[in-house]
């Protein structure tokens, strides 16, 4: 606390709330503050949308920084969320899963590139408006909720390792949107009133539209069984439809149907009632372990989607993957989503839903 | 990066503007006195009228033209786009001279400022032909290609003296010549040109000559259009008798004054100042070649403009040196510009063939009158560091820990 005044930090500015908030905490506690808006380049939506990230944005943070008095300054990532976002989002859709672009983009270019560009300038620390929190124990970093539980992000912040979590800061952690509103309008920053972004930022308009345009020609009508191998109708194309899916699958067979399983190897849907969709044990790769990797059988509360109930269940390592089995069975275990590991508050693990088993 | 010393600071972008010259400020303070308005026939328009024409004499003098043939402007941009316009312009006769209502059409390059390919582009959209003329790979306009374009009937050409990012000079009297030839009309935009190097607009025999104000050390916000006599016009902005009837709007005497003043002192300064850049950029281009692999730099080698080095890094972001040379007090420029909404490489660097990795690799450092022999040093030390850092930050991992 000492210190800080000899402390740099970089503050990723979107122009919303939440960062410039968090800018204005960091200045106030005494920090270099420098503030930076990375720009992805991404089409102008006429409709409004994507709340971030455009040029209107750029113009806010450069607002919020000279009320606040630091430096500002844009760099660009466009190509990066091209290459290591956009074009695994696409690849992933099309193959049947369903991924989870903000997971990839906080992991391989704001907690990444940005950070490799802020340390290389000197910086002590990278912070963001993300509403999570980061504690020291017994010499170890750990990612933990934030304490609002309802704003909590540490779902998509989970790929964070020890020598990323040391250099972070999330000046939001122990605050509630509401409180983070009050405090904007404190500070008079002009974007007290921002809506929250709730889209994906590279996408215009409807997911599907976009899949739609990028995959032109690459994906092909198929059927719709259920699981007992009856036809019950046509889907447009594997990339269009999610696990648990009900709406759009134009099928009236008495009763509600859901999303299964995608067979992309087939081109199929399998459909089913909502007590089917309750699976209770599926499979993770591409784990993360922010502190120390799991060595045995462990039971850990387990969350399988952004801000969905949090589970217990047995994490068992099995080489490089885990396998992972609820106590009670939930619904729509979706292969390409994260299932992030928790102990208490704090994140110990996290990885890829690969398969869902039984 | 150095956080212990006061940092020292280095502007190295007069290609972009100018700090005002101390002259030219006590000009425009003493001018801030006379308000009235010049077109008014009392004493305080009188005045100021006065102070105006004054002006007028100096800025043509400095281009060897008469003050007839100077009008007064918002900006460098204002005078190109009001000189692209005249090739559609439906309302006035005289623009039958300048091609419209005809099949001909505008020559333009590839490498102009984007206010000239903006317009000339609107002017697509107004049913004129417009021909990009190419440039070799250190940024001259290929001439094969541009006899090759005039053989059309062809009302207008604007290609620029000299060019803002990469510096290269055209043989703009060549140029002109052979529009000329091909009976077309010829403009040059000649806002790094002026105030650099000697433009004589007989010698030249250019019909229009844009330039500004405070690319050399005037302030900003007034550009100037040379129109030679008998050539033809037509005004971008109506509804005055200013500028006897070319350009209306009241006219920015403080500015105009103070255009008259930065002339004046460019004309006493400018040759010596010609030779000190030219050694300053020697030193740097020489300081950045023996510190640092991987570089190119960009533009012609021996014509091009004194204060004027562009460079690129490979495996380096033009941004982020950008960013890192600002943290350090060391004010420089790229070609690509985010914040303007842009991803783009300089459409400057891609004519001249450089590739689109390299173009993102780029930054311009523009040299002025205050620029010193330190601040070279200074910069290459400094520059030095930072590509170093940026290179390596492009390479490293941030350790991962997998299960």
């Amino acid at each position: 606390m000492s210190n800080k005044k000899n402390k740099k930090v970089m503050v990723a500015m979107s122009g919303g709330v939440d960062s410039s908030v968090a800018a204005a905490l960091l200045k106030d506690q005494g920090y270099e503050v420098i503030g930076l808006t990375m720009c992805f380049n991404l089409p102008d939506a006429k409709t409004g949308k994507p709340a971030c990230c455009g040029v209107q944005a750029i113009a806010d943070a450069k607002r919020v920084a000279d009320i606040l008095g630091i430096r500002h300054y844009v760099l660009n990532f466009g190509q990066e969320l091209q290459k290591k976002v956009v074009a695994d989002f696409v690849k992933q859709y099309s193959l049947g899963l369903t991924p989870n672009p903000c997971v990839r983009c906080n992991e391989l270019i704001k907690f990444d590139s940005l950070l490799k560009k802020a340390l290389g300038l000197g910086m002590d620390y990278l912070a963001t408006g993300h509403y999570a929190r980061i504690e020291k124990t017994a010499g170890k970093y750990f990612l933990k909720k934030a304490k609002d539980k309802k704003k909590d992000q540490s779902y998509f912040l989970y790929r964070l390792t020890q020598e990323k979590l040391k250099r972070l800061l999330f000046p939001l952690g122990e605050l509630t949107k509401d409180k983070v509103r009050q405090l904007a309008r404190i500070y008079k920053l002009p974007v007290s009133e921002k809506q929250d972004s709730q889209e994906i930022c590279f996408i215009p308009g409807t997911y599907q539209e976009f899949l739609k345009s990028e995959l032109k020609g690459k994906f092909f009508p198929g059927l719709i069984k259920d699981t007992s191998g009856k036809v019950l109708g046509t889907h447009q194309g594997i990339p269009f439809y999610t696990i648990g899916q009900r709406d759009k699958l134009g099928i009236a067979c008495g009763y509600p149907v859901y999303v299964l399983k995608i067979n992309s190897n087939k081109n199929e849907l399998v459909v089913g009632k909502k007590e089917e969709t309750l699976k209770s044990k599926f499979l993770v790769q591409d784990i993360i372990y922010p502190g120390a990797v799991l060595k045995k059988k462990t039971r850990l509360m387990v969350r399988i989607r952004h801000l969905s109930p949090q589970a217990s269940a047995w994490v068992k390592p099995i080489g490089k993957k885990s396998e992972v089995t609820f106590k009670k069975p939930v619904f729509a275990i979706t292969p390409g989503q994260s299932a992030v590991f928790y102990k208490k508050d704090a994140v110990v693990g996290g990885g890829i839903i690969e398969e869902v088993l039984q | 990066m150095n956080n212990k010393t006061k940092t020292r600071k280095v502007y190295l972008d007069y290609n972009a503007t100018t700090p005002i010259h101390p002259e030219v400020k006590k000009t425009i303070i003493e001018a801030m006195e006379f308000y009235g308005n010049p077109s008014s026939l009392h004493e305080p328009g009188r005045k100021v009228r006065g102070m105006i024409e004054e002006a007028r004499g100096k800025v043509a003098a400095f281009i060897n033209a008469t003050p007839e043939e100077i009008i007064f402007v918002g900006s460098g941009s204002e005078a190109n786009n009001t000189v692209i316009n005249l090739s559609s312009c439906p309302a006035c006769g005289t623009c039958e001279a300048s091609g419209c209502k005809t099949d001909k059409k505008i020559i333009t390059s590839t490498i102009e400022h984007p206010c000239v390919l903006e317009a000339a582009a609107c002017q697509k959209e107004r049913g004129i032909r417009v021909s990009y003329v190419g440039v070799d790979k250190f940024g001259k306009i290929k001439i094969d290609e541009y006899q090759k374009l005039l053989k059309e009937k062809t009302a207008l050409v604007s290609i620029m003296m000299a060019n803002n990012e990469i510096g290269t000079i055209q043989d703009i009297k060549k140029l002109c010549q052979m529009a000329h030839e091909q009976g077309a009309l010829f403009h040059t935009d000649a806002v790094q040109a002026v105030g650099k190097l000697e433009v004589d607009v007989k010698e030249l025999e250019a019909d229009y000559l844009s330039f500004s104000a405070h690319k050399i050390y005037g302030p900003k916000g007034v550009g100037a259009l040379y129109i030679r006599k008998g050539a033809a016009f037509c005004p971008f902005i109506r509804g005055g008798h200013q500028e006897k009837g070319r350009r209306a709007g009241t006219e920015n005497s403080l500015g105009i004054i103070a255009f008259g003043k930065a002339v004046e002192m460019r004309k006493k300064e400018m040759a010596a100042e010609f030779k000190r850049l030219s050694a300053l950029k020697s030193l740097l281009k020489a300081g950045i070649e023996k510190n640092i692999p991987d570089i190119q730099f960009n533009g012609h080698p021996q014509d091009s403009l004194a204060g004027t080095v562009n460079v690129s890094f490979s495996g380096a972001e033009g941004e982020t040196i950008l960013l890192y040379l600002d943290m350090g007090g060391i004010a420089v420029s790229t070609g690509s510009a985010c914040a303007s909404g842009s991803l783009d490489p300089s459409h400057v660097l891609m004519a001249t063939g450089v590739p689109a990795e390299r173009c993102h690799g780029s930054i311009r450092m523009s040299m002025g009158r205050d620029t010193t022999d330190k601040d070279i040093d200074y910069v290459v030390e400094k520059l030095t560091k930072v590509i170093k850092r940026v290179r390596e930050i492009s390479s490293v991992s941030i350790g991962v820990n997998h299960g």
